[in-house]
């Protein structure tokens, strides 16, 4: 294994295990004070149990969250000190003001976490507030930064190094508005879905548990309207990058040829050798309609590109169908919910819906994955696109394979016990619903 | 370049607070490890009732002194990340490991056996990151991480730490974190028995700082290192040594006088002077021998942008660390004041 493949597999790695609980960062949050505002206003104990169970689980997350974004803010001087020299004062602005939405969110989720009978409830609840909207903040400074890699703007390139600098400019980058719209829907949608599924599940066993209907009508109020709007910002996403990533594009529809009036594949294997994707179903002239809004306009192919340019095809291309099918799947559940609902009867009723519901509960932690591995591996050979090549920017160090191995099993360590330690929490433990309820 | 100067004079200070808040959070770690005889299991409870709501708001001080580093002072980040790239790497597993153990034994609903292992990873963590976090620092005021051209893997990524004087740096960070989290304990805890546990230890941690700063003093001078020499004597080195003298004397003589809030503010004081002690000896340099403040900084238009950011940050900030303080540490501020917050408690679980 090279230097730059084991440098790309450890950021990948650590990158994709920490969005999962940045995700959870943002959309918890927003659930357990959903859910302590319902108790607030009720009086019903269930909700202020619901929103402990959640706070429980969140601690857990947030901690394994809060360390694994550690890494890697170190991990990217680590492993690409240029790019950093190059684009810290850049897109250092973002960062640090990532920096202090983040550090409101740590302090909030202290006081929230542990405040429970040091505060008055309105002020608690103010608290949980504090935290769901400095998790999305930071997130949304996070990704503005990734967006500034896909649409580097606000400096100019003299003698090789970036002068005339304008961070406000770099910040305001033409991906900023739909790469951070995506993946905060994303975060909601996600956690909204995960939570809905864990407790449909629970609801197979028995449907009128009360404390498990009302975790499932909290999650859905989050999940629907996050997973309704997605494909909306993803439309947007879609035709930003057909404008200014044409060779993302043509990889994530495995479009080898320019041609007009381009057709949308659904599936289909590319091969980069022959320059062809087999076996997928075309609907005619529909990609060159959802990338510029018109049948017969031109979509460049991979052929306009040298083949040095290229991303790697068939990687981009099975993720973004795998993040375009669980997503339409996570929508069509929705669907379902509001049917149901539109005819006045109670999701728990419908055995098939909490199946898949329940089936869905990681769909929309893979199509964020997959979503970033679109972004990340489509943006290839490229760090900052069109200005510095990733292998430019990789660190002098040799011997890369010995950190990925060692952040591979550390990983693999904390991913088998975070899942052991929540299967413990929301699974084996007694509800406390019951005891609470005891007169 | 003023706005340069006033930058790392910023980051300087959240490395500071990072250490007063974040390193005590790590000392209790190693008190946790240290734990012995019939009250073990009752030091371990305190100490995790002392950090619990606190450490991840006290970690995120190094996040912020990193993303300062490498917005105001780019090139300074990246050679450090190469130069250090091993220590750095073994400090992040360190880091890793102690936060999540620490949060998976608090919320081991279990109670299973497994629940002690948590304890020894968050403790034995907890030991070894301060270690490696001075030796980091040690190696850089020493002036050997010039990056050799054409040098052996050895002498360009393990040689510039492997040394005796950033070891020593490195026992003093562990001996300053276990000092400040024993003396910040004697406040804490509120049983008198387990008020004298803590300042026994923190009467033998202060003298573990005094033993590791002379041996990273002498050996400091041993190798002619131009910190050392700049601390004995640039102009400020007298008063400044006085002043840390001070501050050291008063922690002690508060500690065996039982005055543990005045022993709590002077060891802060003596451990900020330690650190200033060693800006002041380094300055201007970044990376001595490489980088300087100026030759490092970023443009004018960054530098300005991030000091705004800074002053809109601190305004969310401070009142919100203040609140987080207030709620958590308020009996231990009882001298400032009270915080009347039994009127409207939730029934408890």
């Amino acid at each position: 294994m090279t230097d730059l493949l084991a440098a790309r597999t450890q950021m990948a790695l650590s990158l994709g295990f920490h969005i999962i609980f940045a995700v959870i960062g943002i959309g918890m949050p927003a659930l357990m004070v959903l859910a302590e505002r319902k108790w607030l206003k009720t009086g019903d104990p269930v909700w202020l149990d619901l929103a402990k169970r959640w706070s429980k689980g969140t601690a857990i997350l947030f901690a394994v969250g809060a360390v694994s974004g550690t890494v890697l803010s170190f991990e990217l001087g680590l492993l690409w000190p240029k790019f950093m020299e190059y684009a810290g004062p850049i897109i250092g602005m973002p960062f640090s003001l990532e920096g202090f939405a983040f550090f409101t969110e740590a302090i909030f989720l202290g006081i929230y976490l542990y405040g429970w009978t040091k505060l008055s409830p309105r002020a608690h609840w103010w608290s949980g507030v504090a935290v769901a909207v400095s998790g999305t903040v930071s997130g949304i400074f996070v990704v503005f930064a990734n967006a500034w890699m896909n649409a580097p703007t606000g400096f100019e390139i003299v003698n090789g190094m970036p002068t005339n600098i304008d961070p406000i400019a770099a910040m305001l980058n033409p991906a900023a508005f739909h790469q951070t719209l995506h993946m905060t829907i994303a975060a909601f949608a996600t956690t909204g879905i995960a939570v809905a599924g864990i407790h449909a599940w629970m609801l197979r066993k028995n449907p009128s548990d009360h404390f498990h209907r009302s975790a499932l009508h909290i999650a859905l109020l989050v999940a629907i309207p996050a997973s309704l709007l997605q494909p909306l910002s993803g439309d947007i996403s879609a035709k930003f990058v057909a404008k200014w990533q044409p060779a993302k594009l043509a990889a994530m529809e495995g479009q080898f040829e320019t041609e007009r009036g381009a057709p949308l594949r659904i599936g289909g294997i590319p091969n980069e050798a022959t320059r062809e994707t087999k076996y997928a179903i075309e609907i005619p002239k529909a990609l060159s309609f959802l990338a510029f809004a018109d049948l017969n306009s031109e979509v460049k192919g991979l052929d306009a590109f040298p083949e040095e340019d290229w991303p790697p095809v068939a990687i981009t291309h099975f993720a973004f169908q795998i993040m375009i099918g669980l997503g339409s799947l996570m929508m069509l559940a929705c669907l379902w919910v509001l049917f149901l609902w539109w005819r006045k009867r109670e999701v728990s009723s419908s055995r098939p819906l909490l199946t898949f519901l329940a089936l869905l509960t990681p769909a929309g932690f893979l199509a964020v994955e997959a979503g970033w591995i679109v972004t990340e591996v489509g943006r290839q050979p490229w760090i900052v696109y069109g200005f510095m090549r990733t292998k430019d920017a990789l660190t002098p160090m040799p011997g890369l394979v010995v950190p990925l191995i060692g952040i591979s099993l550390l990983y693999l360590f904390l991913g088998v016990v975070v899942v052991y330690l929540l299967h413990a929490q929301i699974f084996k433990t007694k509800p406390v619903t019951v005891e609470m309820r005891a007169p | 370049m003023t706005l340069a100067y006033l930058l790392a004079g910023v980051t300087m200070v959240a490395l500071n607070a990072y250490v007063l808040l974040g390193g005590a959070d790590f000392g209790a770690g190693v008190w946790d490890l240290l734990a012995r005889g019939p009250r073990a299991a009752r030091q371990r409870a305190a100490i995790e009732q002392g950090i619990g709501p606190i450490w991840e708001a006290n970690h995120v001080w190094v996040i912020l002194v990193v993303v300062l580093l490498f917005t105001c002072f780019p090139p300074v980040y990246a050679h450090l990340s190469v130069a250090l790239h091993i220590p750095i790497s073994v400090m992040l597993v360190g880091i890793v490991l102690r936060g999540s153990a620490f949060t998976f034994r608090a919320y081991d609903s279990t109670k299973s056996p497994v629940q002690k292992y948590w304890g020894r990873i968050f403790s034995i963590s907890s030991t070894i990151t301060p270690i490696v976090l001075g030796v980091c620092v040690g190696s850089l005021v020493s002036g050997a991480l010039a990056l050799p051209v054409n040098a052996s893997f050895a002498a360009t990524y393990v040689m510039p730490w492997l040394t005796p004087f950033a070891f020593a740096v490195g026992f003093l960070t562990l001996a300053v974190f276990a000092f400040l989290a024993a003396v910040y304990l004697t406040v804490e805890v509120k049983e008198p028995e387990l008020q004298e546990d803590f300042r026994r230890m923190a009467l033998g941690a202060a003298v573990a700082v005094g033993v590791c700063a002379g041996a990273a003093l002498f050996l400091g001078r041993a190798s002619k290192l131009g910190v050392t020499e700049a601390l004995l004597t640039r102009a400020w080195a007298v008063p400044f040594q006085l002043f840390t003298a001070a501050t050291a004397i008063t922690t002690i003589v508060a500690l065996l006088r039982r005055r543990y809030s005045l022993a709590r503010i002077a060891a802060g004081a003596q451990v900020s002077a330690l650190m200033w002690g060693w800006a002041g000896a380094q300055f201007p340099a970044l990376v001595p021998g490489v980088h300087t403040i100026e030759s490092a900084a970023a443009p004018y238009i960054t530098l300005k942008l991030v000091s705004i950011g800074l002053v809109g940050g601190a305004l969310v900030l401070v009142p919100s660390l203040w609140y987080l303080f207030r709620v958590f540490k308020s009996d231990t501020m009882s001298a400032f004041e009270r915080v009347d917050t039994v009127e409207y408690r939730i029934p408890k679980e």
